[in-house]
């Protein structure tokens, strides 16, 4: 059996589409002239920062959950020490305006480690690290160092952003699900105590499996946020489909070899249709996980569900 | 004596050395053609690219190149994201304060007001880049300051009538009124602003400056930095 052969695509030089025929972009017209422009090395870019966004959100979700549920956790222990950490964690960032929190974490951070980064390799270096506006670390301190390849550094800003997405919506989501583990009904938790069940013993058996069906719609809600919350990404210097929408859509002069006019509000247009499809697929999955979620249970809806099928 | 000169070898050495294997990051904008710009690539491209990409070489550093938004393109600097800007930065009083220039790589340029007509009224809304020399123009003249994030926006507000006109450097208006077939044009005199186009560094970097300030002067010296700004801005540009 001949094996099959991967089609090839070459990028050819002179920065052209993907055909043969994008040699010289300026002699082309019409139709053939967009096939060429739409496969131009930025518009790759761009689709591939579609992936960008799509693995934010692959990534921030569970990580805000994470986040979510360790303050949730936090904020209803009996030691007094941790309950206050948790209900701090969760109105701090809850009263902060999230831009704020934005700008502030991946720069915290990333001169936090730096400056640690700093003390552990050049201890003898003598000159301070803030001088005037300037934050200077030895070379060797650099996260990450200046030689790394780009991509390097385009995945140590996107952890960044990655973390301060999770901390900022893990706030929202304990808060969620704080609310939520409180609307398991009260008397389910004793009949498990009058069982023998110790605390922990009944939050894991009676209190975790029921309470998701409290969560799923703030949950819902906040997933609905972070999908729009995702052009903030821009704001922290990746280069997301928003970046990308207004540069390529902004004029080009003939210095480009794809001239053209203001098409800005096409792009925005795809970017409206882009993020309308995101949320559209979503409520779905989630109109599906939230009767998945009553099935059984002692709510309103899971009482229609159970009227339903008899 | 013979000493010295091989104790200022070895100096040398190590200081070359020490560069060598660190890597210059290169800091523009990316969206100011032709000084810089995002080629179809995805690319950084431009004047500021070749001559960069040249001083490197003269410099006998290893350089590579970050795009950033104007708007952050000094703090991004000051917090050591990268090492240099070549991003068409006018050297100014207020600039100087935060950074150090090199010497200038390119004339003081004159800036242009470009409207749809003639009749424009340059006391009205007047659209320029946030924290440009521009901007800063705008709001001495008594006219109305609509500031925009990248340069293009500030055309595209002229063309959709936001603004009466853009104030820009000539350079980057230059082939977008040309190429406007009488859409855009001229209006006013031109202004000189700024004292030249340098490199940007870090106050804390003299031995960068240093450095690019060497090469900067081996190509004034070589005629070949004008020999690039008329490649760039045509033959009518500014020389040294």
């Amino acid at each position: 059996m001949p094996r099959l052969r991967a089609r090839r695509y070459c990028l050819l030089p002179g920065g052209s589409g993907m055909f043969e025929y994008c040699a010289d972009p300026k002699s082309l017209e019409g139709l053939v002239w967009l096939s060429c422009y739409l496969t131009s090395g930025t518009h790759l870019m761009m689709y591939w920062s579609v992936l960008t966004v799509l693995l934010l959100l692959a990534l921030a979700a569970p990580s805000a959950l994470l986040f979510g549920f360790g303050g949730a956790l936090m904020a209803r222990s009996p030691n007094p020490v941790t309950r206050t950490f948790g209900k701090g964690y969760i109105s701090m960032v809850r009263g902060v305006p999230d831009v704020v929190f934005f700008l502030f974490v991946p720069l915290a951070v990333d001169q936090g480690l730096e400056y640690l980064n700093h003390k552990i390799r050049c201890p003898d270096w003598t000159e301070p690290v803030r001088r005037g506006v300037d934050f200077v670390v030895c070379p060797a301190a650099k996260i990450p160092q200046s030689s790394s390849a780009a991509f390097v550094h385009d995945a140590y800003s996107f952890a960044l952003a990655l973390l301060a997405f999770a901390l900022v919506f893990g706030a929202f989501a304990a808060n969620t699900l704080h609310g939520a583990m409180s609307a398991v009904p009260k008397a389910q938790v004793e009949t498990a105590e009058a069982y023998g069940m110790n605390r922990a013993q009944a939050f894991r058996r009676v209190i975790l499996p029921q309470m998701w069906v409290f969560a799923l719609p703030g949950l819902s809600n906040l997933w609905m946020i972070l999908i729009k919350a995702t052009p903030l990404l821009f704001l922290l210097g990746i280069k997301d489909i928003v970046y990308w929408a207004r540069e390529l859509g902004g004029s080009k002069t003939s210095v480009y070899a794809y001239a053209h006019p203001d098409w800005r509000v096409w792009y925005f247009l795809g970017l409206l249709v882009f993020y309308l499809v995101l949320t559209a697929i979503s409520e779905k999955v989630f109109a599906r996980l939230q009767r998945r979620l009553s099935t059984g249970q002692a709510t309103a809806s899971g009482e229609a569900l159970r009227r339903a099928a008899a | 004596m013979k000493k010295i000169a091989l104790t200022l070898g070895v100096l040398a050495l190590s200081v070359t050395s020490a560069f060598a294997q660190q890597t210059v990051r290169m800091g523009t904008e990316g969206a100011y053609p032709p000084y810089n710009m995002i080629n179809d690539k995805g690319e950084v491209d431009g004047f500021e690219r070749e001559l960069g990409d040249e001083l490197c070489k003269r410099a006998e550093l290893t350089c590579t190149w970050v795009s950033t938004d104007w708007d952050s393109i000094i703090p991004n600097l000051t917090a050591g994201n990268y090492d240099t800007i070549l991003a068409g930065m006018s050297i100014t009083d207020e600039r100087k304060a935060v950074l150090n220039f090199s010497q200038a790589y390119f004339p003081p340029a004159a800036s242009a007001y470009a409207a749809l007509g003639a009749e424009a009224d340059l006391n009205g809304v007047i659209a320029a880049q946030t924290g440009t020399i521009q901007a800063s123009h705008v709001a001495t003249t008594g006219a109305t300051l609509l500031e925009f994030a990248t340069p293009d926006e500030t055309v595209a507000a002229v063309r959709n009538g936001e603004a009466e006109a853009a104030l820009a450097d000539k350079d980057f208006l230059a082939p977008i009124v040309n190429e406007s077939n009488g859409g855009l044009v001229w209006v006013g005199e031109d202004i000189p602003l700024g004292e030249g186009i340098g490199i940007g560094f870090r106050k804390s970097d003299d031995e960068l400056k240093a450095k690019f300030d060497a090469a900067i002067d081996t190509m004034k010296a070589d005629g070949s930095l004008n020999v690039l700004i008329q490649k760039w801005f045509g033959d009518e540009a500014n020389t040294f």
